[in-house]
């Protein structure tokens, strides 16, 4: 058993997971916690069913330009052009004063969205890394 | 108000359930009569969009009889505080404050100022390209005041110019009779909601008011809620058990990720986004955004350590901690304009985790627009959702408005890591942090965020490792070495929580934010997180069982800042530290121990600061709080009745009509938000409203909204099965009152119109619904709930198609909870007759020519 | 079915391993229909998702009713008595047409009635005393449990759908792929595991409460009397004693208002004593057509 918390909504129910063989078998809710005292609504009664939900993507799909179908490709590649892709339009956008003469040192050029469904540690690194890369569009559901 | 918490949040609704059981009187005011409405005690149905009104006549109520909270007011707030003769209030310039450039649609902000303070506080031009970021946007942090002290105050609040008189003819015109004319709610009902929030507040009682993006999604969100700590202040609720203004958040970390934002305009806790305004001077950004008083007298401390953080030996005392290095924010960055600057291919490349706008934002077809026209999009999701989709599956491809071949973006799907798979922190709506531990693997390429976002600034770093352009310096001299392990090298989840609480030159962890320097000694990634791994503990992972532990639970998780549960905890003693009552005591002074005591909570002030204590001259930072100042983030450590700056719309909440209404303004000449972003272009029109011609074309208040049984845009719920079978298909709610004036059947299908498209859903005629008389006519509402989309188990027609993009100028959030549709019988035209039948109402309503 | 099967009786069969009688007491009057217990015993019992309904216009309701894949089930109602509203018929139209007067002649408005009820209430197998059908069960595989609640063995159900019109309650139901019947097991495997049945420890609002029944059928005395005393003229228990046509209930409920309203028999019997007055699915319905605008969503409407 291993405890986490709810993926829906704020409210953070605690929810302990339950696994054999390396698999989610059951999510309940957890009775030590303060905020849910053990108690879970649909969403997160239903925790199992969206982790095992055969909806669930595996492996990354690729579409190019113009193409009509999703085609395969290695996640290792996948991540490779990606990284290409934002070195290759970072610089292209590239500004790094304004009419004024003061720094911008910026891309406008990409713009990363999401951040609500995610763990703040993973936000920390996104924030980090592309403000570093002179992103400014980085944006997330809070203006949803 | 603006909340459906049973429905949205029913597990923190047993609370709600456990003290109306115990006495607590629940009252709902909302436009439908929801399940939460179905469990209080009082329901009042209000027109959408008019919660100022509402709430203006609760603070006129309060005043005209006196009810306020005394002492709490004249010690905690800024009633006392004078104004600036110079300003003026809506009530004299028909709606507008003084200060309105009108080509600008912008505000210059001096005149609404503390009288004796200067001047110099922006807005105006900046705000005229819908600039209200970096620098400019962040007053609030701004104000400069000598030892804390507004210049001039009158401690009877008899003086014309102090902010009490203000507020009272700023609302004198917000009677009861005014309530139900503009909101539809009877005189009677808004009486009796009036007057058990007065008789439920004071020394032995408190009463919270609970929100969530009923409020938020409004042209005049910031000002609604504004409006609700008015009457907090003014009822002592503020501070204090049982008090409080509750923002109900709808995603799982979307406090944490306001907190450590991936936003445009911050950075973690809350710093401004440098503009270029301040050149490389991080003194001069100090100097710019932080006031010298307050909690954010420190912000110098709190920036230069989170630079080091980041840059590490490269960020010295000498080079401004490497401030230089960080893009500089001149401009609306937001997401809409973002998904604009797509539109017009300024914009080319585009990268989305764990969320779907193709669903979730605003006037969906401008969003797959704007995605048609990148370059290349990466989207991250556990499901293959509809913005990864929409070069092949989208209204638009099935009217023929767009051609698969003909869209040129080249798209990367990658699976995500759920929750289970992986370690990692969820803050939730409390501030609290919670962390969750990795329970299996992702499989195959599922992975996690933090995995992606290390592996590929990993990879870019090491492409640009040999570079000598100076603009990757940046990039290649950031800290960026977390530990890994596992079979996918997955970066230690746990390390970045370290990195975030940060550490001291000797590389023990900093204990609280009150240990961090501006000398380049410290590092923290989020100052407000400082302490969330004190003792080189996890606090976030603390699971003390509630059982053992008292109500207020300070050994489960964390809360930032200084796992503080209850904010400015400190007003919930009197001046001289008290408690109110024995029956409300929460924080109190010892004199014997000379410290401040609590009932389990951290107070959220110095704890050895004694009620007495006044600012020596040339005071700074939290030297500068009085000792009975509870509001310590404020320069004057005050709560503000009146907001002198950090606002673009004005220091007080006035009503004013939404974008698209069927209603004119009854109070003011002014009709909306004279301050709100409208984006004029083709693709995104806007409904006639209320005296405009064709407005008749659009008669009906459209108002969108969730279902238990859904999360946001599907994507977490439309793919689980015992989810979707719960509401399997979008509906619309009506009164059965609209239901015979357009002939709908219930059970059956009606379409939904607005001038950016038309969608179909099955017809549920309730009585839930209920047409609201306004002035001497009845106003229709249509419900729609919005969670559907072409994906997934169960699909339908999205709600967001009809909405346009109208922002609220201090936050850019959409007006997605009120906008004006027709509704008829039946189900929507297929294939190309569907733009043409959108395209025929807009004819109409003299949108287009005919 | 040459020979009678032996039936387990509770306690006596069970001897030293007998277990107090175990129930649920399900508190309508907090139950904010979020529907979590569904979900939470669909998850449990790893029950398929129900035969897709669509959108059915009952309220909120598309799961429909208690069967094979749905062991908890939760009904919606809406309600309003406004002037006169009752002479309308139940016709919305009508309602429509009587409330369009209202507000032309000002006799009242929507904002000033105070009529309007939204009931929700989860249902669940009532784990009979006597429970009619276990005791049509020709092959035994439906059994009383040492915990005196009424379990289906799915290895031994040979889908002979007998007891499927004995229960007064319409509970059991065939699945349709094999036709073997599924009901709730108030979590027989849970239990034995001293773990509370799924749906009680979801529920957000503890509107579903398990515990020994006669703890139970105490808190639930008081729960009525408070809100008796607080003006719940038609709050009422709902098979909560020993005296009615099923001989008590391991699982009852606090109701407030008539049983039909919620579309469940007013009086129950035990088909085996009487086969006579079954109280069938039509019976339910038509009942279910009594109360106010209820006629809106009732069953079979298109």
């Amino acid at each position: 058993m291993v405890r986490s918390i709810c993926p829906y909504c704020a409210v953070g129910c605690g929810q302990k997971v339950f696994v054999k063989d390396e698999r989610v078998v059951q999510i309940e809710g957890d009775r030590d916690s303060p905020i849910s005292r053990g108690r879970l609504c649909p969403k997160g009664a239903a925790s199992a069913g969206y982790v095992n939900s055969p909806l669930r993507e595996q492996k990354v799909k690729y579409r190019p330009p113009h193409g009509t179908e999703w085609q395969e490709l290695e996640l290792e590649t996948a991540m490779d052009m990606i990284a290409e892709r934002v070195i290759g339009t970072r610089e292209e956008s590239w500004e790094d004063v304004n009419g004024d003469g003061q720094p911008l040192r910026r891309t406008l050029g990409f713009a990363v969205l999401g951040g609500a469904t995610l763990d703040s540690e993973e936000n920390y690194l996104i924030k980090k890394f592309f403000s570093a890369a002179g992103a400014v569009s980085i944006e997330n559901q809070a203006r949803i | 108000m603006g909340s459906n918490m049973a429905e949205q949040h029913p597990v923190g609704f047993q609370w709600v359930i456990e003290a109306k059981e115990r006495g607590a009187r629940v009252m709902h005011v909302d436009p439908r009569f929801t399940r939460t409405s179905a469990m209080a005690d009082l329901h009042a149905p209000i027109r959408p969009g008019t919660d100022i009104a509402f709430l203006g006549g609760v603070i006129n109520y309060i005043l005209q009889g006196q009810r306020e909270f005394g002492d709490y007011v004249r010690h905690y707030t800024n009633a006392r505080v004078i104004i600036k003769p110079e300003f003026r209030d809506t009530e004299d310039l028909d709606g507008i404050f003084s200060g309105f450039v009108p080509e600008d649609r912008a505000y210059m902000v001096s005149s609404w100022g503390y009288a004796g303070t200067d001047g110099e506080l922006t807005a105006g031009k900046k705000e005229q390209t819908g600039d209200v970021s970096g620098d400019a946007s962040h007053g609030a942090h701004g104000m400069k005041l000598e030892r804390g002290d507004p210049p001039e105050e009158d401690w009877t609040l008899q003086d014309p110019n102090c902010v009490f008189q203000i507020l009272k003819r700023h609302y004198a015109r917000y009677t009861p009779e005014l309530v139900e004319q503009i909101t539809g709610v009877k005189r009677e009902r808004f009486l009796e909601i009036a007057e058990t929030l007065c008789a439920n507040s004071g020394r032995e009682r408190t009463g919270a008011i609970c929100y969530a993006v009923g409020w938020t999604h409004h042209t005049t969100g910031v000002q609604i809620i504004r409006a609700a700590s008015i009457v907090q202040l003014l009822l002592g609720n503020i501070g204090r058990p049982g008090g409080g203004i509750l923002a109900l958040r709808g995603h799982a970390n979307i406090q944490g990720s306001t907190d450590i934002p991936t936003l445009y305009d911050i950075l973690p806790g809350y710093i401004p986004m440098p503009h270029p305004d301040s050149e490389d001077d991080f003194d001069r950004f100090v100097e710019l955004n932080g006031p010298d008083t307050g909690a954010w007298g420190d912000l110098k401390s709190y920036a230069a350590s989170m630079l080091k953080a980041w840059w590490g030996d490269a960020a010295t005392p000498a080079n401004g901690f490497a401030y230089h290095y960080l893009p500089r924010v001149d401009g609306d960055h937001s997401h809409y304009p973002m998904m604009l600057r797509m539109l017009d291919r300024k914009t080319t490349g585009f990268i989305v985790m764990g969320q779907n706008p193709v669903v979730g934002s605003a006037n969906s077809k401008l969003q797959r627009r704007a995605l048609a026209n990148l370059d290349w999009l990466v989207v991250r999701d556990t499901v293959e959702i509809e913005t990864a989709a929409f070069w092949y599956d989208s209204p638009d491809i099935e009217s023929g408005e767009m051609r698969t071949e003909e869209i040129g973006t080249e798209v990367f799907f990658l699976p995500a890591a759920a929750h289970t798979e992986k370690d990692g922190s969820f803050t939730n709506t409390q501030r609290l942090l919670q962390w969750h531990f990795k329970a299996v693997e992702p499989r195959e390429d599922c992975r996690s965020e933090l995995w992606f976002a290390y592996h590929l600034g990993r990879r870019i770093r090491a492409k640009l490792a040999s570079s000598i352009d100076p603009k990757d310096r940046p990039i290649l001299d950031l800290t960026w070495d977390y530990p890994t392990r596992g079979p996918h090298e997955e970066p230690d989840a746990e390390a970045v929580l370290q990195e975030i609480n940060g550490r001291h030159a000797d590389g023990s962890f900093v204990s609280r934010y009150q240990e961090l320097r501006d000398d380049g000694s410290t590092t923290c990634g989020s100052w407000i997180h400082a302490g969330v791994y004190a003792d080189g503990v996890n606090q976030a992972a603390r699971k003390k069982p509630h059982t053992e532990q008292n109500w207020i639970a300070p050994n489960w998780g964390w809360a930032w800042p200084g796992n503080r549960h209850i904010l400015y905890n400190r007003a919930s003693a009197d001046p001289d530290g008290r408690p109110w009552s024995q029956r409300k005591r929460y924080v109190w002074w010892s004199e014997e121990e000379g410290r401040w005591h609590s009932l389990g909570d951290a107070p959220d002030f110095e704890p050895d600061k004694a009620p007495g204590y006044q600012p020596p001259e040339g005071a700074k930072g939290m030297e500068a709080i009085k000792g009975s100042s509870p509001f310590i983030l404020h320069p004057d450590g005050l709560g503000w009745l009146y907001a002198a700056q950090g606002l673009v719309d004005g220091p007080l909440p006035t009503h004013y009509e939404p974008q698209e209404s069927p209603v004119r303004n009854r109070l003011y000449g002014q009709q909306a938000n004279p301050t709100r972003q409208e984006f004029h272009r083709p693709e995104n029109p806007y409904n006639p409203s209320a005296g405009q011609p064709g407005a008749e074309v659009f008669p009906f208040v459209l108002g969108t909204y969730r279902l238990t049984e859904h999360h946001t845009a599907g994507g977490m719920s439309r793919t689980v099965a015992h989810l979707a079978e719960l509401q399997p298909e979008l509906f619309c709610e009506v009164s059965p009152q609209l239901a015979a004036e357009r002939g709908l059947e219930h059970g059956g299908w009606a379409t939904i119109v607005s001038s950016r498209a038309a969608i179909e859903a099955r017809v549920m005629v309730t009585e839930r619904v209920v047409p609201l008389r306004v002035d001497d006519r009845i106003v229709h509402q249509v419900g729609l709930p919005y969670h559907w989309g072409r994906k997934g188990l169960v699909t339908g027609d999205s709600a967001n198609e009809l909405l346009p993009l109208v922002l609220d100028k201090n936050v850019h959030i959409s007006e997605y909870k009120v906008s004006t549709c027709d509704i008829r019988p039946g189900r929507r035209p297929r294939g190309p007759a569907l733009a043409r039948f959108v395209a025929d109402y807009r004819r109409r309503a003299g949108l287009e020519p005919s | 079915m040459s020979e009678p099967l032996e039936i387990n009786v509770w306690p006596g069969s069970y001897g030293a391993a007998a277990k107090p009688r175990m129930g649920f007491f399900t508190d309508t009057s907090i139950c904010i229909g979020c529907k979590a217990c569904e979900v939470a015993c669909k998850e449990w019992n790893q029950i398929p998702a129900s035969p897709q309904q669509g959108f059915t216009g009952h309220s909120y309701d598309n799961t429909v009713d208690l069967g094979a894949d749905t062991w908890r089930h939760v009904a919606f109602i809406e309600q309003r008595k406004p002037v006169g509203l009752d002479s309308a018929g139940g016709s919305l139209v009508d309602a429509a047409a009587l409330h369009q007067l209202i507000d032309e002649t000002g006799l009242g408005t929507y904002q000033e009635g105070d009529g309007l009820r939204w009931l929700m209430a989860s249902d669940v197998c009532k784990h009979c005393t006597n429970a009619a059908c276990l005791e049509v069960c020709p092959t035994g595989a439906l059994f009383r449990t040492e915990f005196d609640t009424v379990v289906v063995q799915e290895d031994v159900c040979n889908g002979c759908g007998y007891c499927v019109p004995a229960c007064p309650f319409g509970v059991l139901d065939q699945r349709e792929e094999d036709g073997r019947v599924w009901k709730c097991t108030l979590c027989y495997d849970r239990l034995k595991d001293d773990k509370e049945p799924a749906c009680a420890q979801a529920c957000p609002t503890n509107s579903i409460q398990f515990g020994e029944l006669t703890d139970l059928r105490e808190r639930a005395d008081r729960r009525l009397n408070k809100l008796t005393e607080a003006g719940a003229e038609h709050a009422q228990l709902y098979l909560a004693g020993d005296e009615d046509g099923i001989g008590g209930a391991g699982a009852f409920f606090l109701l407030l208002d008539e049983p039909e309203v919620y579309g469940l028999p007013p009086d129950p019997v035990d088909t085996t004593d009487d086969l006579g007055s079954i109280w069938g699915a039509a019976g339910i319905a038509a009942a279910a057509l009594a109360g106010g605008l209820l006629a809106a969503f009732a069953r079979g409407r298109p």
